[in-house]
């Protein structure tokens, strides 16, 4: 039960959408976009966030594309997890996700609310962090697009009423190998303790983090340091393990040394990718 | 035609496939109002100033309400707790005040907008720190609080809220016989029971007076004895209705929403309230599982013949003591095990603390006795260079040997079935007298470790039960009785004990679901897995009472003495001519002659019973007999631990139990493994985790864990059947069994694939791996 | 644009009939479900995604209904437990003791019957991934593996009426 009120609105087009946020800031709603809402109703009901309307972007046709444009496959904000995962198109991206929550929440959580979203694991961009994607955002300016590595610095980046349309993804990403490790503190319905995602691309392995600092994050010096060829695996992931950019998260799922000790593990086995 | 025995399906079963079985919060009256708590942020705090303006000013509220407006004490052991917080805070999440509004969101729009001021108080966080001297107290006017029994020992100037003692043989010709002793130290952290349905309740209360509770309770008569006594008002005015439960494992049992949905009514004018816990508030707000810190010492002599047990229990009760003292009493009494130990010694103190309260949780406080005898007797073993398998069964206590248990009571066959007998079956589902230990892959181990269980109730002295058996124009019955349905089943293993008796088809029994306190006949509570035995035996002797009526009015008709009379299949008939009968359905609401004329009247079958036998336990010595028959058993998990990440699975887990006589095999079966099943989420990873301010940080199903499908290991699960001559048809208690060994079965097994002492739950891959390395990378 | 300001009337459809309903803008399904429409089979275990006692399905896929505003529902069709006419499902339950207090139940159950409907030939994992968005604290899960997998053993679901369309998410 959410203790306060707020009004609902489901815009058809990304217009439509855009001008509503505006006018509704106007009118001092704070306005939010609205793709799964699991995020807003829980902590709407938690009296965590307050919001005077909900826009929701599920009928807003480039919010829902999916499907491969050319070389690219097109990914829309409010395509549900579920529908990407069942669809097989990026396999990475379908078992990293296919981890979020649980099976059922999946069909609910939308793409863009998991990035967008305030929960500090969002590993749903791991993959579009290592597969260089590009971000399609609107504003009232209309719309631009952006690699997603210039976007995202632990939090998706934006001005206040952008909304995130699309992701697009060059195809030859899709199929390289790849690697996905989540692990918990127990159960496989968790937040993770530490999460790898790692591809390898032209020999190399490109690699991103959820679950070890407070954002999820991927790292050109760790994997610099995974790379260095001639290095024993251990000396390399010590290496890359002394570039973490930020301080490792001590948290109810696990300490800090015990996240290393995890990482450690998982590492020995991305390395035999 | 008997159906003890046999797979019934559930009386319920067709109404909870179809969703259309009612709960509690399932029923919903027009005009209701809804109340919603302010809880406190702080863990131990005077309250320097409650801001109920803001509440008030939300629209819809019709009363905000703080402790002050109906100061009362409860508590079913020392009456401690004020349902609202009065002058001080002793928990992170104690209601402070409550609203009443229209609706459930502006309540809670309500409760979020009242501002609390504390002072702080030096919080106690432990059992240790409750002990400490000089440490803050938790009840400063312990001394002269009211105590709602007798046997219970409060000390005023402490933290103590009970000592139990157990003082059985002579330690020192004990000690003096042992050639090896072992000691141990072991915690379990409070918890939760997570039942599905969290708590709720509506209360009325009309203009006459009468005061109508409907509520999600193990224990409705317990509700109307109580609200009566705390709040002054007549028993007979108070109707409480409980319909099924949705899962309850000892959290329902105790009154405890009812107080503050009561006060909420009051402050409306008597109008219809509901309160219901949200997720979070049934954690943190009410009353939880105990926690323990304990101390044993165990010796033995060379050839593994336990002669000697010390044992200290500090058990965290938390900020109330509620039943906690009993459960301290419970460890004491039975915390040797179903083992034979002469020489025992222990001491056993319910502390108070700043965590949130507690309260009953299945298992009663046998699950943690038994984690730290069986975690010792493995150690023990070790020491002998014994098998723990043959250890536990050398020590296994058995009648006819001059065994008695700790409080001194005499074993006999009927009082503890045969556990050696479970102990034997049990290595034929894991094997247990073999290696324990195998090493299958490179990084992979396969362990095993058991423990025996035992637990009998610690009901009152005096707990009764009791049943009605009426009858239905077509000769079929209903039955009443005062036993909740939580899921155990209980109900429709009354039935068929019921048709058994009455020699007829279990669907000719119709039960009655929920029960009403105005015309179901009192149960004590349902709890202590006493309520297939004790409404059993009610159900036996309400049956008896109605074929001595169907054969006196058969005798009648049928012109013979009832002597020679029998029943079966809806009818009374002739022993030496079955073809001479009278069926129920021309008898039961009296029978008519030919002319018109009729005689006897409707009958109506009741049945009572009285747990007989039972003692206070001595203060200074723990002598007496806390409960009926034991019932024993022995419990096995087998993991798979990777050597490398510390991380494990769950592989097998068995349960072999005497529970005397199996009424359904199918039902026991099932409420065994979800013991069990619950058993390894204690073991494994459930356990309240604290913030710096004392609040409990797993507070929702997000972080606090439970066993979720496709973790659970193969289950395996066998009875034994010596009957206990005061249980119907030898039955015993068997509800709360499943749990009592697998946190300790769990450790034992982990213990051994891992090389480090696991004497703490839950057990997760983190805690191998620190105590393997001291957490450094 | 469909809007719902405050407190509107909605029309839902749900079990095959179409409801006209009056919430707020701020109402979970779950909430009108049970308050407002009297479908009181799917259950607030936490109201916070977790338990999956509020599962209910939408266009035939399970979703839990706490974390649904009713407004998104309308244009979806909504089957609830109630909407389960003798569903294999519900019969695998019944006769493999698949639960025991049953407040879990009504939500195991549309789970698994979305999974036996979408996913007739369901392995162990994809079981095991389904139905481990629900919590029951009192069986084993046992009982329920053993019910579900009586239902896709026989991989067809006849004689269900209760999944009105079952278009795609
Ligand atoms: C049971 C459960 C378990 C969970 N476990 C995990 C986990 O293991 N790992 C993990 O990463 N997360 C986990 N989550 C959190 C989950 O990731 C978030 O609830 C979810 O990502 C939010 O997605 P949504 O589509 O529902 O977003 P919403 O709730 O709709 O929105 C979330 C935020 O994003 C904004 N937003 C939404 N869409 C857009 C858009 N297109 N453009 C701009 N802003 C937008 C909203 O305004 C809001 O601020 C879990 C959640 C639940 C309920
Ligand atoms: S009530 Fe919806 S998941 Fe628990
Ligand atoms: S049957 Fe009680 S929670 Fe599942």
């Amino acid at each position: 039960m959410i203790p306060f009120d707020f009004d609902y609105y489901k815009p058809d087009t990304l217009l439509e959408a855009i001008d509503l946020f505006q006018d509704l800031s106007e009118q001092g709603k704070m306005p939010m976009y609205y793709g799964g809402g699991t995020e807003i109703i829980s902590m709407a009901r938690a009296n965590s966030i307050y919001t005077g309307a909900v826009i929701d972007i599920k009928g807003i046709p480039e919010c829902c594309e999916f499907g491969f444009s050319g070389s690219n496959l097109v990914i829309g904000s409010a395509i549900t997890l579920t529908k990407i995962v069942e669809s097989g198109l990026f396999p990475m991206l379908g078992i990293t996700i296919g981890r979020i929550a649980d099976h059922t929440i999946q069909g609910k959580i939308t793409l863009g609310g998991n990035l967008a979203g305030t929960v500090i694991y969002r590993e749903s961009v791991l993959p579009l962090l290592i597969s260089e994607s590009q971000v399609v955002i609107a504003g009232n300016y209309g719309t631009r697009q952006a690699p997603i590595s210039e976007l995202f610095d632990g939090r998706m980046r934006r001005e206040p009423g952008e909304l995130i349309v699309k992701l697009i993804i060059d195809s030859t990403y899709t199929n390289l190998p790849f690697f996905h490790r989540k692990t918990t503190k127990i159960d496989k319905i968790d937040y993770p303790l530490v999460t790898v995602v790692a591809m390898k691309k032209d020999d190399r392995i490109l690699a991103g983090f959820s679950g070890l600092c407070d954002h999820p994050f991927r790292s050109i010096e760790m994997e610099d340091s995974l790379n260095e060829k001639g290095l024993t695996r251990e000396v390399r992931i010590k290496n890359a393990m002394s570039h973490i950019p930020a301080p490792v998260q001590e948290d109810i799922h696990g300490s800090g040394n015990y996240r290393r000790f995890v990482l450690n593990n998982i590492l020995m086995d991305v390395l035999k990718m | 035609m008997t159906a003890i025995g046999k797979d019934v399906p559930r009386k319920e079963a067709l109404d909870k496939v179809t969703g259309a079985v009612k709960y509690n919060d399932d029923i919903n009256e027009p005009g209701l109002l809804h109340v919603k708590m302010a809880t406190s942020t702080c863990a131990h705090g005077i309250i320097k100033s409650i801001d109920v303006l803001s509440a008030w000013n939300v629209p819809g509220v019709r009363a905000v309400v703080t402790g002050d407006y109906l100061p009362v004490m409860t508590g079913s052991v020392i009456k401690d707790r004020p349902p609202i917080a009065i002058n001080k805070v002793r928990y992170y999440g104690e209601p402070v005040a409550i609203v009443v509004a229209d609706t459930e969101h502006e309540a809670q729009k309500a409760a979020n907008s009242i501002k609390i001021e504390y002072s702080p108080l030096p919080m106690v966080k432990s059992p240790k720190e409750a002990l400490v001297k000089g440490a803050p107290l938790v009840h400063e006017k312990l001394g002269e609080y009211k105590k709602a029994i007798d046997d219970v020992y409060p000390a005023a100037g402490t933290n103590v809220a009970d000592h139990s003692k157990i003082r059985k043989g002579d330690m020192d010709k004990g000690w003096s016989e042992c050639d090896v002793i072992v000691e141990g130290e072991y915690t379990m952290p409070k918890s939760d029971h997570i039942a599905m349905e969290t708590r709720n309740v509506r209360v009325k209360i009309d203009p006459d007076g009468k005061v109508y509770v409907s509520s999600s309770t193990q224990c409705p008569h317990g509700i109307k004895d109580t609200l009566a006594t705390v709040f002054s008002l007549n028993e007979g005015d108070i109707i409480v209705n409980a319909p099924l439960v949705g899962g309850a494992f000892g959290g329902k049992a105790p009154v405890n929403l009812e107080f503050i949905a009561y006060i909420a009514s009051r402050a409306v004018g008597g109008r219809q309230v509901k309160l219901a816990n949200t997720r979070e508030e049934d954690i943190a707000t009410s009353p939880t599982k105990i926690g323990l810190e304990a101390k044993v010492k165990l010796g033995a002599t060379r050839d593994g013949i336990l002669k000697a047990l010390e044992l200290k229990y500090f058990v965290d009760a938390g900020a109330y003591s509620d039943t906690a003292p009993r459960m301290a009493k419970t460890m004491a009494s039975n915390g040797t095990g179903p083992y034979n130990v002469e020489n025992v010694f222990c001491d056993a103190l319910c502390l108070y603390t700043n965590n949130p309260y507690s309260t009953s949780f299945r298992g009663f406080g046998n699950m943690g006795h038994t984690f730290c005898m069986e975690r010792t007797l493995d150690k023990l073993a070790v020491a002998l260079n014994m098998s723990p398998f043959d250890l536990r069964l050398k020590n296994a206590i058995s009648p006819g040997k001059g065994h008695t248990s700790a409080t001194q009571v005499k074993i006999t066959k009927s009082n503890t079935g045969d556990l050696a007998k479970c102990i034997y079956k049990i290595n034929e589902l894991i094997k247990l007298d073999d290696d324990l230990r195998v090493e299958v892959a490179k990084d992979k181990v396969i362990a095993r470790g058991m423990s025996c269980i035992w637990k009998t109730s610690a009901s009152n002295t005096d707990a009764i039960s009791g049943a009605i058996i009426v009858f239905n124009k077509d000769g079929s019955l209903n039955l009443i009785v005062g036993v909740m349905e939580i899921g155990s089943g209980v109900k429709t293993g009354l039935a068929q004990i019921l048709a058994d008796k009455m020699n007829m088809e279990v669907d000719q029994i119709h039960v009655q679901m929920p029960v009403n306190t105005e015309s179901s006949p009192k149960h004590w509570k349902t709890v202590a897995s006493m309520s297939t035995v004790m409404a059993g035996r009610a159900v036996l002797s309400a049956a008896d009472d109605a074929i001595r009526q169907i054969k006196d009015l058969g005798s009648i008709v049928l012109r013979v003495d009832p002597s020679q009379l029998e029943i079966g299949g809806g009818k009374v008939y002739m022993r030496s001519d079955p073809d001479n009968y009278v069926e129920f359905k021309d008898m039961v609401h009296g029978f008519k002659f030919r002319g018109g004329n009729s005689i006897g009247g409707q009958i109506i079958g009741k049945g009572t019973y009285i747990m007989e036998n039972l003692t206070i336990l001595d203060r200074e010595t723990g002598k007496g007999r806390m409960g009926p028959a034991w019932t024993v058993g022995v419990q096995a998990v087998e993991v798979e631990y990777n050597t490398k990440d510390h991380t494990y699975k769950l592989v097998k887990a068995a349960t072999v139990m005497d529970i005397g006589k199996i009424v359904n095999p199918k039902t026991a079966k099932g409420v065994v493994m979800g013991g069990m099943s619950m058993g390894l989420g204690l073991g494994s990873r459930e356990g309240f985790l604290y913030g710096s301010n004392g609040g409990i940080l797993n507070d929702s199903l997000r972080t606090y864990k439970v066993m979720r499908f496709g973790e659970q290991p193969d289950y395996m699960v066998e009875f034994i059947e010596t009957p206990a001559e005061d249980g119907p048809y030898g039955a015993r208690g068997l509800g709360e069994h499943g749990i009592l060994g697998m946190p300790a079965a769990l450790a034992n097994a982990l213990t051994r694939a891992t090389g480090v002492e696991l004497d703490q739950v839950p057990i997760d891959a983190e805690l191998i791996w620190q105590l393997k390395t001291g957490g450094y990378v | 644009m469909m809007q719902l300001c405050g407190t509107d009337t909605i029309e839902l459809e749900v079990n095959g009939e179409k409801r006209k309903v009056t919430v707020r803008a701020a109402d979970t399904l779950l909430h009108t479900l049970r308050e407002k429409l009297g479908l009181t089979g799917a259950k607030p275990g936490c109201e916070n995604g977790d338990c999956g006692a509020c599962t209910v399905l939408l266009d035939g896929w399970p979703i839990k209904s706490c974390l649904m505003l009713a407004a998104e529902a309308v244009g979806h069709s909504i089957t609830t437990i109630e909407g389960l006419k003798n569903a294999p499902m519900q019969k695998a339950f019944f006769e493999n003791w698949g639960f025991q207090c049953g407040f879990c139940t009504s939500g195991f159950i549309m789970t698994c019957h979305a999974l036996a409907t979408i996913h007739p030939g369901a392995d162990d994992d994809t079981m095991a991934d389904w139905l481990q968005s629900n919590i029951c604290r009192c069986t084993s899960y046992e009982e329920i593996q053993n019910a579900v997998k009586q239902v896709l053993g026989k991989g067809d679901s006849s004689g269900v009426q209760g999944v009105v369309s079952m278009k795609e998410k």
